[in-house]
């Protein structure tokens, strides 16, 4: 019993550690970049910074979900794409109102998702080639429907204020805080509330810890699993409309390389690959290094294809602490 | 003196966080002997084992191998010595051949080892097997083989590092009587040529045939170490758990009424299962005997809906069923509870509270899909409770719990989920004596209480204990039924070994055997 108790107190205590590790990190990021620039804790670059990570941290909520259940999803940047072209084509094209363009921008990456979710659980194909799969096809169709050209929201200003508008700086004359940012955190709230809370949230862990054990419990995880990927599609489509929003344009073209951020983040947050662990927090704090990272080099003036290559040292890093503190 | 003595440990600690795994250990091993190494669960054996292997560094003591005070400070150095270690989880690569497992890593080669010589690995290890009377090809695939022939490969990998000492940690717990005589004329062949093999297993009555002599361990504690021929199994496991336990005649109590619960009729699946029929009575414990392959295990997983049937009828409380998943098993009241808690039965590295509602999920939800967190915990708390399940909290993961409280974690998962009828397939594989009997008494309390249980265990005298009648398998067939009164284990044995054809009636067996029952 002792010995019991002994080793969970120090699991706890290592769980806490790597939270602490992440979190500690982002916050020497932050220490290092005010020194080394005064331009860097600026009110205008830490929005800057939340809302460059606006996108990323929304894609890598629904990854996050997937990858806990020791999946992957490849196909988050171009179904992100393909919804916000939906969502250009709903609103410019078709004239119907935003709130329904958004609606169909959310559904055009939930069923992508749920595409997804069922070609894994039902034609038992491997998470890496069906989204790999996807990937593709949402790239061709982004593609197809706007037929190469960027689709431009001119007529409907109302539109771009979603990301870009700032409600809270109605209500507080100053800070002009985007609602790209509130979303973002919003989002971030409510997956964080259905992975803890909910019966999806649990069969997401007991999935990722053991499948074929929560089979034999009797649970759909047909079902479950399709779910998960349709509500990673959905975070996806959110992000499509975010990124429209933004740029009060859907392009076509963008949204390549996009998954892999989300997939950094999710990594970077301490989320095993290999499933089973993982939480929302720790995504967010992956998405912030990402971007805080960018910004300060940016700031120093270091050449963009140097973050780059810094990016990729910090994933490799931070998933090598995690090791170590495991090895303990 | 010295040269009679092969390895000799002495005063042997190790500590790992929060467990003082070895206290003050000690171990001796002859040349040409075979030493049994004997202990509860978390006795220490294997961390002995490991020490002298290389595996884990101790904290104290000495090794003393040949005389030679010695540093084994890796496997490789310990391989380097020639002691090798052959473990419970067969550690072969299973998509290369048996030639290239056994050599791996010294592989023999032309231009600098660059080229692989095909020829020469295979020459060698068809010499190798020869010594050893295998008749097995050295270009075959390890997926090929059955375990028992792994661990022949295993055995054969240890002698190709010149290993003088040999370690053998449970190696036939998954092996057929037949295959454990195959592997015991090995390793007596072995130690008749000087190789001192140390032999670590549960299975007590094994080491009347196989040992020379046994050492008992007790909670990191070195206890005795005695001749095989001078003591008998009771004295052994009063040894190892500390406590002179009394190992009770057949336990029946009679709850079994005659309602029949559940009805399988000429299940039919592929080359597993050939027509097998049964009933089973409400508050009735049926006991699946037979030899590893029978089918018992395919039984269970088919009308659990774990896997699909080609043919047959289920019914449950006279009611025909269509399970076609274990959602569908589940909904109808069954619980299966898999040989294998670690891969199919638990969400290890989840939480105890977790895994004990992850079959009833449904009960506890509320508004959309929220999960009812305080009912979840207090069910969780009067499982816990109830069947004695030994943690500190319930938010432990249960990777942390001993096989015997899993087991429980397991057995509250299917009571929480409110099912009548349970499948057992070994249900005491891997849990150690003391928590044995916890569990035989759980079995009996929930047939108390109405529940009806189908005990499939590869342990005759766990059969011969706990059941009400027995069913017994051979090749996917139900060879026989007996009801407990005429169960001995020669009969059983008998039932169990009869290949080829059986037909109900004129074929039929012995008198005292009535075939199926349906």
């Amino acid at each position: 019993m002792e010995t019991i108790l002994k080793s969970k107190n120090s699991l706890f205590r290592s769980d806490a550690t790597q939270k602490l590790m992440a979190f500690a990190g982002l916050i020497a990021l932050f220490v290092v970049f005010s020194i080394a620039s005064p331009n860097f804790f600026q009110f205008s670059n830490i929005i800057g910074i939340l809302l460059a990570t606006a996108v990323n941290g929304i894609l890598a909520l629904g990854a996050t979900f997937v990858i806990i259940t020791a999946g992957i999803d490849l196909s988050v940047g171009t179904v992100m794409t393909l919804s916000a072209v939906m969502t250009g084509v709903f609103i410019t094209v078709m004239g119907l109102p935003v709130y329904v363009g958004v609606l169909g921008g959310l559904t055009t990456g939930a069923l992508a998702g749920f595409i997804n979710g069922s070609i894994i659980s039902r034609m038992k194909i491997p998470p890496f080639v069906a989204t790999l799969g996807m990937l593709y096809i949402a790239k061709g169709l982004s593609l197809v429907i706007s037929g190469l050209k960027p689709v431009y929201f001119n007529d409907t200003p109302s539109f771009k204020e979603i990301a870009m508008g700032s409600i809270l700086g109605k209500i507080i004359p100053g800070f002009e805080v985007p609602n790209a940012v509130l979303i973002l955190f919003g989002a971030a709230f409510i997956a964080h509330l259905i992975l803890n809370k909910t019966v999806l949230g649990r069969y997401t862990y007991a999935i990722g810890s053991n499948e074929e054990a929560t089979r034999l419990s009797g649970v759909n995880v047909t079902f479950w699993k399709t779910a998960i990927y349709a509500l990673a599609g959905s975070f996806a489509g959110l992000g499509g409309v975010m990124i429209a929003a933004r740029l009060n344009s859907a392009q076509p073209a963008l949204g390549a390389g996009y998954e892999l951020d989300a997939i950094a983040a999710v990594v970077i947050g301490g989320t095993s690959l290999s499933g089973g662990e993982g939480t929302i927090l720790g995504t967010i704090i992956g998405a912030f290094i990402i971007s805080v990272l960018t910004n300060g080099l940016r700031i120093l003036s270091v050449p963009q294809e140097w973050q780059i290559v810094v990016t990729g040292t910090i994933v490799i890093l931070a998933v090598y602490a995690d090791i170590l503190r495991r090895r303990q | 003196m010295d040269n009679e003595i092969l390895v000799s440990m002495v005063e042997i600690d190790k500590r790992f966080p929060g467990v003082h795994a070895l206290d003050n250990c000690q171990f001796e091993l002859r040349p040409g002997e075979i030493h049994a190494l004997v202990g509860e669960n978390g006795a220490g054996k294997s961390t002995l084992m490991k020490v002298l292997a290389g595996i884990y560094s101790k904290d104290k003591g000495r090794v003393i191998f040949k005389g030679q005070e010695v540093t084994v400070s890796t496997p490789k150095a310990a391989l380097d010595l020639g002691i090798s270690i052959i473990h419970q989880e067969l550690n072969l690569m299973s998509h290369l051949t048996l030639a290239h497992n056994i050599y791996i890593g010294r592989e023999p080669g032309k231009a600098k080892r660059l080229i692989l010589d095909e020829k020469q690995i295979n020459k060698q290890t068809e010499d190798l097997f020869a010594r050893m009377h295998l008749k097995l090809d050295p270009s075959a695939k390890v997926s090929s083989l059955t375990i028992a022939k792994r661990q022949m490969v295993e055995i054969a990998k240890a002698l190709s590092h010149n290993a003088e000492v040999l370690i053998m940690d449970e190696p036939t717990a998954a092996l057929t009587d037949a295959e454990i005589e195959d592997l015991f004329s090995i390793i007596r062949d072995l130690r008749d040529r000087g190789v001192g093999i140390v032999y670590i297993s549960h299975r007590l009555e094994e080491l009347q045939q196989i040992s020379d002599r046994v050492t008992v361990m007790r909670d990191g504690r070195y206890i005795n170490t005695v001749n095989t021929n001078e003591t008998n199994i009771d004295e052994i496991i009063s040894m190892m758990v500390g406590r002179t336990i009394y190992e009770a005649a057949p336990e029946i109590p009679e709850h079994a009424s005659q309602e029949i619960v559940f009805e399988a009729k000429s299940l039919n699946r592929g080359r597993w299962l050939k027509d097998v029929s049964f009933k089973l009575k409400k508050g009735e414990i049926l006991g699946f005997a037979g030899l590893m392959g029978a089918g018992r295990t395919e039984v269970a997983r088919v009308i659990f809906g774990a896997d699909a049937l080609d043919s047959g009828e289920l019914y449950v409380k006279g009611e025909r069923v269509d399970i076609k998943s274990p959602r569908d098993a589940v909904k109808h009241g069954l619980g299966y509870l898999s040989e294998d808690r670690k891969d199919l039965g638990l969400a290890l590295g989840m939480d105890v509270k977790t895994n004990m509602v992850l079959a009833s999920f449904e009960k506890f939800r509320s508004w959309l899909g929220w999960v009812d967190e305080r009912a979840t915990e207090k069910s969780a708390a009067h499982y816990a409770e109830a069947l004695d399940i030994k943690t500190p909290s319930l938010e432990q993961k249960v990777i942390n719990l001993s096989g015997g409280n899993q087991q429980k974690v397991v057995i509250g998962k299917w009571l929480t989920a409110d099912t009548d009828i349970l499948i057992f397939d070994e249900p005491t594989r891997g849990i150690d004596v003391g928590a044995k009997s916890e569990i035989y008494k759980l079995l009996n309390d929930l047939t108390h209480q109405g529940k009806s249980i189908i005990m499939i265990s590869s342990e005759l005298p766990e059969i011969l204990r706990m059941s009400h009648r027995v069913v017994v398998m051979c090749e996917g067939r139900i060879t026989g039924e007996l009801p407990i009164s005429e169960a001995t284990q020669e009969a059983i044995m008998r039932l169990a070994t009869q290949r080829g054809t059986i037909i109900n009636g004129s074929e039929s067996v012995s008198n005292s055997v009535k075939l199926g029952s349906a």
